[in-house]
């Protein structure tokens, strides 16, 4: 017997089943067709603006930083304020993102590449998906738009969410995303800075991936 | 190929931890942050009660229709052009993994954290095959460059002092300036994370283990800190995940239910900081992301231990939490258990992975104090567990002589309650009229185990029986 029918034999033998059962098979059928939610948390539900403070206060808690800004074309001055506070070049890396294409980023003194990151970017800047309220995580999805390694390799990771696509919980994203189709490579859901407390439980930010986060909430 | 577990030395293990200066200091760090952390974020979530119910519930729904779920899971890791390939064994495992390796002729491995890699013994077969296997998670890097195993599921190098890891660094990272300053914890980290990524960067290929599969979509999850597991699987152009076979849930509804509890029970986050759902190769159109990806399934004993008063073990989602929480891990840490799970999770599993004849000893180091199954995410009765593996070493005669005879004279005077009260009091007299001058023994004859490290109080009153008796009384009045 090969190793897939030895496993399947014994946890049938084990649970004392067929694996013909009209039972199980349709109450697996159902959980797979019917999705139940398990309970959800009051703390990210609310009016769009509690959703949006809620976000705010989870995603700073966690050490990211978070700007609310009134439109998409702000994107690029904010970043800019951003890198000067820090002290760091005017360099920026982001994929073919339509909403990223679209604004001008050479009029506010960026220079500008596109692509994937090989690890020698110091800044990107990726458009999410979405954003979870209740725990200030940002839902990014991979491919030619938003390149995963963007999300990883360089030191500054900055990201744009929608107001629009805030949810209050992890479920309501991820249904949106099951309703648009097939799913992407990865879906990665960030929250926070890079982190490692592997050494004497001191929490350190900057571990492998960036080393700051900046959430840009775009209003319009 | 499987780590050579030194469980059945555990006691001369336990007695050589105790008295380890270093790993003593080391330890203090479990104690006091993780409790505090795990308990504040509890606090913050008044719903978390139900969710463990919940996530409870789920994970026995999955187990009961385990053989269902996995062939859906499957079928759809296929479906996004994938490959799934199920393994018996940890050599079956290894050599599975080896195979695609040297297919794709690599030389150099990344490797997240996965305590599943460390159960079959993979680095040690990447090795024997000629590739060079390097771990990418901080702490997991520390103990490699030590060839030492995680002393924690969560927290591989909970057991060192950053002075320890300080000088494996320098020991090691020998074309560094030697002259360096490495004192704070964030030069340690600084310095790994220059060296790491070369490595990552270089790599063919990247191994991960899964915290979640979803049948839905087929698609393997990992919850990450560092970000060490996504640099692991986006960059090289082959992607292996290693998972047992109870790792699959249902949904994305029900990953987001477990989500809730596992990252609040492990480190007292909300959320990780990376949750990575990863489905398929990378897409035609992706500009990067592996072009290959596989999952390697291990059964490895568990599929044996459903049906059996050991299934409820197989919900565990590896937080932590129990070992965070038990008194003895906090004494021994966790290279005294011998083999790759410790604390009162290990307790329960390694008799069921390595067998009780091996294992056996750990389920004995318990007082059943229940904290740990007091803060289990998904309600898993580890003291009830640690008692059923006490009842079978017995039953197979596996326990010491000493303790057999032992047991059986408490037996004789526990089957006979008029003795056991007489002896019992005459025992307790004996005790408070010798220990009547300073009210406490700081040795006894036969209890040295017991009055090495504390001293015992001499009895004050009656025996309980006889306090519970005129309480009664009392009460009747």
């Amino acid at each position: 017997m090969s190793a897939r029918e030895d496993i399947f034999a014994n946890i049938r033998r084990s649970l004392g089943v067929t694996g013909n059962e009209t039972t199980r098979r349709g109450a697996v059928a159902q959980r797979l067709e019917q999705t139940p939610r398990g309970p959800i948390p009051s703390r990210g539900q609310g009016s769009p603006a509690a959703r949006l403070a809620t976000f705010i206060g989870e995603a700073t808690r966690v050490s990211a930083t978070v700007v609310v800004l009134d439109t998409a074309q702000a994107v690029p001055e904010e970043i800019v304020r951003f890198l000067r506070e820090a002290n760091l070049p005017l360099t920026l890396k982001h994929g073919e993102d339509a909403r990223l294409s679209a604004l001008d980023w050479q009029a506010a003194g960026l220079e500008v590449a596109t692509g994937r990151s090989d690890g020698a970017d110091l800044n990107a800047v990726t458009h999410a998906f979405g954003g979870v309220a209740e725990t200030g995580s940002l839902v990014l999805l991979s491919g030619a738009d938003n390149p995963v390694t963007l999300t990883f390799l360089p030191d500054n990771h900055f990201v744009v969410l929608a107001a629009a696509d805030l949810t209050s919980d992890l479920e309501s994203v991820l249904v949106k995303l099951r309703r648009t189709g097939a799913l992407p490579r990865t879906i990665n859901i960030v929250t926070g800075p890079s982190r490692s407390a592997d050494i004497e439980q001191t929490l350190l930010l900057g571990a492998h991936g960036p080393r700051r986060l900046h959430i840009m909430v775009t209003l319009n | 190929m499987t780590l050579h577990p030194t469980t059945p030395d555990f006691k001369d293990n336990a007695h050589r931890a105790l008295h380890d200066p270093e790993l003593q200091k080391a330890l203090g760090h479990v104690q006091h942050g993780f409790i505090y952390k795990r308990q504040s974020a509890v606090e913050r979530l008044p719903e978390f009660k139900t969710l463990r119910e919940s996530a409870r519930d789920l994970k026995d729904h999955v187990l009961k229709n385990l053989d269902l779920y996995l062939e859906t899971y499957e079928r759809n890791v296929a479906a996004a052009g994938g490959q799934v390939h199920f393994a018996r064994t940890s050599a079956e495992a290894c050599e599975t993994i080896v195979n695609i390796c040297k297919s794709h002729g690599a030389k150099s491995v990344t490797k997240g954290k996965s305590m599943v890699s460390e159960e079959i013994g993979l680095n040690a077969a990447i090795e024997a095959a000629g590739m060079q296997a390097v771990e990418t998670d901080l702490g997991e890097y520390i103990i490699q460059l030590r060839g030492e195993t995680p002393s924690h599921i969560i927290a591989p190098a909970v057991h060192l002092t950053k002075e320890q890891v300080e000088g494996d660094f320098r020991r090691v990272h020998t074309h560094l300036d030697g002259a360096r300053d490495l004192s704070e914890p964030v030069q340690l980290l600084t310095e790994a994370r220059g060296v790491l990524r070369e490595r990552f960067l270089a790599a063919d290929v990247g191994i991960t283990g899964a915290n979640f599969l979803i049948a839905e979509t087929g698609t393997s999850i990992i919850v990450t800190n560092e970000g060490n597991g996504d640099l692991t699987q986006s960059l090289p152009k082959v992607h292996i995940v290693i998972a047992s076979i109870e790792k699959v849930v249902p949904t994305l509804e029900d990953v987001s239910l477990l989500l809730r509890v596992l990252a609040r029970s492990a480190t007292g986050q909300d959320m990780s900081v990376y949750t990575t759902l990863s489905t398929g190769p990378r897409r035609e159109t992706d500009p990067d992301g592996p072009e290959h990806y596989h999952v390697v399934l291990v059964d490895n004993g568990r599929s044996a231990m459903l049906g059996t008063e050991f299934e409820d073990m197989l919900r565990c989602i590896r937080c932590g939490a129990c070992m965070n929480h038990c008194p003895v891990y906090h004494a021994i840490g966790g290279h005294a258990y011998g083999w790759v799970y410790p604390g009162p999770m290990g307790a329960v599993l390694t008799p069921s992975l390595i067998g009780v004849e091996k294992g056996g000893h750990l389920p004995n180091a318990s007082t059943f104090c229940g904290r740990c199954e007091s803060v289990c995410p998904v309600k898993i009765p580890l003291p009830k567990l640690m008692r059923h593996w006490r009842e079978r070493e017995f039953e197979r005669h596996l326990t010491p002589a000493v303790q057999r005879f032992g047991l059986k004279i408490w037996a004789f005077f526990a089957k006979n309650p008029g003795l056991y009260s007489f002896a019992s009091r005459a025992a307790m007299s004996a005790l408070a009229w010798l220990g009547r001058d300073k009210g406490r023994f700081a040795s006894l004859p036969l209890a040295k185990g017991w009055t090495d490290y504390r001293d015992l109080p001499a009895p004050q009153g009656d025996t309980f029986q006889a306090q519970w008796r005129k309480r009664q009384k009392e009460a009747r009045r």
